[in-house]
């Protein structure tokens, strides 16, 4: 508003009118930066509460008025649910899956977006647009028949459901990317190869797929995400529990806590276990956040 | 002239033209997306079909589906009280959710959008929530709500209001969910501000001169501008809430009084804990024809609002 009678009226009182522009930007950069900083706090409070949580003894966990900082550190609470949980089984398997999921995922959706990409074909619009539709596909609807085809195969309670799909191109995500990026690669950059008698297969491992670092990493990170995140599927096909990925087996925390808590929940404890889930993504983050905001770009504004 | 040239030009045969056809390039495009093409079927467009077959049968995986016409269909309409339940329980967490949760990415984004110092971390705390697996999600909010002892109650104290048991009341149990929900706003966030940054420079520029204040520029700049983006997040919002499930069967298991009880956990219960595959199918037929009306709907009434440039 002020702004506005300051440009209507450029000729009268030139200065004081830049100085108040000047205060008024000042306190809307203040007011943006008061917003965003309790808005943070809200955002990181949970987090920290767990922290705090997961360092507290029994007896502070309900201490009143609330400890922010533990005080005794009961680092013992990490031991103990190490004790009541395997979570270093549960790590090796859902790394096991992880590497597994990742392999199969960049491999077959790179060939298949570079058939998307940079071969032409009848039909080649018509199966790209059914593989977006495929993304809006609520999962549910191909759920129960696939888990009846896993059971008859016998794969329920291994690893086989979590894994094969993704050996045949299974995300429509990372085929899209893929090819999104394979597309903005210069044909001249293979035309050499091309001439010098390369076949496709030779110029998308030696040369697409070197350039495609930036895509690759970010893809890497999704599917370690999907994998390490995933509750559902786990629960669906794990029987076991020496099968048990990292987040289902935050149910057997939650039973193991139940036990110590007597009667309540022994929060310490599960925060221990939530924790030590978190941990691991928390790191990955931090170190590839660049990755994560570039993927969702991505898929934002050119979906 | 084809006697001049001397060589003679003959018609191409079917086989040559079927050799052609398949020569190289339309082969090897086929080879290239093949993996896809035999994912496709065997996991997405055989188990449709086999799932809407399913859904006329009655199949509790001890014996052979038994065809039952439209029955599931009919007892789900007209006699199961949960469906509806379930319905009106995702619907009320998709009416709050979604508006509130766009709004205040929106919001974030903007603030986020300016032109001052430190706003790549406060992205980044604000994104955090998102990446963290949701089952450990649940177990911290599960606690953030509990009565006695949870951060919510605690706070609510401070204002001398005694919170409730949140999640073990049937008033409440859903809020909590809701509430919690707005914890992982950062994804609809980045997208806007994707689309934020998107925004030519010298449109603004245009409204300025045009003499347009900060909430003429806002709303005849930016929102047409972003208004892809906000279509984009809209559907996948959409999509996404009948998705939720990992809180609910953590935090409440779909209690009390089913207050809790997700589309995506009902349709679970029925096929992984009562064994009922033929009317899990069922519903999860219907499931796809009510995302499908919803985003033709989003898209019928998006024609309006969104704005494509060039």
């Amino acid at each position: 508003m002020l702004q506005e009678t300051a440009s209507r009226a450029p000729y009268v009182a030139a200065r004081p009118a830049s100085q108040r522009r000047a205060r008024v930007r000042l306190a809307r950069n203040a007011l943006s930066y008061a917003i965003l900083g309790l808005l943070s706090c809200v955002m990181a409070l949970p987090l920290f509460w767990m922290l705090s949580t997961s360092l507290k003894t029994y007896r502070n966990v309900y201490a009143f008025p609330p400890q922010w900082i533990p005080n005794p550190v009961a680092w013992e609470n990490y031991a103990e649910a190490l004790s009541v949980v395997p979570f270093p089984l549960y790590f090796r398997n859902t790394m096991l899956i992880a590497v597994l999921v990742m392999a199969g995922n960049l491999v077959t959706c790179a060939v298949v977006a570079y058939g998307f990409a940079r071969l032409n074909a009848p039909g080649k619009n018509l199966l790209f647009s059914i593989l977006l539709s495929t993304m809006m596909l609520p999962g549910q609807v191909t759920l129960i028949p696939v888990y009846i085809l896993f059971q008859r195969l016998g794969w329920v309670n291994t690893f086989a459901p979590l894994i094969v799909p993704s050996w045949f191109a299974h995300s429509a995500f990372s085929i899209f990317l893929f090819r999104q990026f394979f597309m903005s690669i210069p044909h001249e950059l293979t035309d050499a190869a091309k001439i010098d008698g390369a076949n496709h297969f030779v110029i998308l491992s030696r040369i697409i797929v070197p350039l495609s670092k930036p895509v690759v990493a970010t893809l890497g990170v999704f599917t370690f995400m999907g994998v390490w995140n995933d509750f559902f599927h786990p629960l669906i096909y794990l029987q076991d529990q020496s099968k048990f990925t990292l987040a289902l087996g935050l149910l057997s925390l939650i039973s193991a806590a139940r036990e110590a808590g007597a009667g309540g929940e022994a929060w310490n404890l599960l925060m221990a276990g939530s924790a030590m889930v978190i941990a691991p993504m928390v790191v990955v983050f931090f170190f590839a956040q660049r990755y994560f905001i570039e993927g969702i770009t991505l898929t934002g504004l050119k979906g | 002239m084809q006697a001049q040239a001397g060589i003679p030009v003959r018609r191409e045969t079917a086989g040559e033209w079927v050799r052609r056809r398949l020569s190289s390039e339309t082969v090897l495009f086929y080879v290239f997306v093949s993996p896809w093409i035999i994912g496709f079927l065997v996991f997405t467009a055989g188990p449709m079909l086999a799932s809407l077959y399913l859904s006329l049968t009655e199949y509790k995986m001890v014996t052979p589906p038994r065809f039952i016409g439209l029955g599931n269909y009919e007892l789900m309409l007209k006699n199961d009280l949960l469906f509806w339940k379930s319905l009106s329980v995702t619907f009320t967490y998709a009416i709050f959710h979604i508006p509130l949760a766009l709004a205040i990415a929106l919001g974030a984004a903007l603030l986020l959008n300016q032109r001052l110092g430190g706003m790549p971390y406060f992205r980044t705390i604000f994104f955090l929530p998102v990446v963290l697996p949701a089952a450990a999600s649940s177990i911290l909010w599960w606690y953030m709500f509990n009565k006695d002892y949870g951060l919510i109650n605690r706070g609510l104290e401070l204002f001398g209001i005694e919170g409730p048991a949140w999640l073990a009341l049937s008033d409440t149990a859903l809020w909590a969910i809701i509430i919690m929900g707005f914890w992982t706003f950062g994804y609809a966030m980045v997208i806007f501000l994707a689309g934020l940054q998107a925004v030519p420079a010298v449109l603004y520029e245009a409204a300025e001169i045009d003499g347009g204040g900060r909430w003429a520029r806002f709303r005849h700049v930016t929102l047409p501008m972003i208004s892809p983006v906000l279509f984009f997040n809209l559907i996948m919002g959409t999509i996404a809430t009948f998705q939720v499930f990992t809180q609910a069967f953590i935090m409440t298991n779909g209690g009390p009084a089913n207050a809790t009880l997700f589309y995506a956990l009902y349709l679970y219960n029925n096929a992984f804990t009562y064994l009922k595959m033929g009317y899990a199918s069922a519903l999860a037929w219907a499931l796809f024809v009510i995302i499908v009306v919803l985003t033709t709907i989003n898209f019928t009434v998006g024609r309006r609002w969104v704005h494509y440039g060039n």
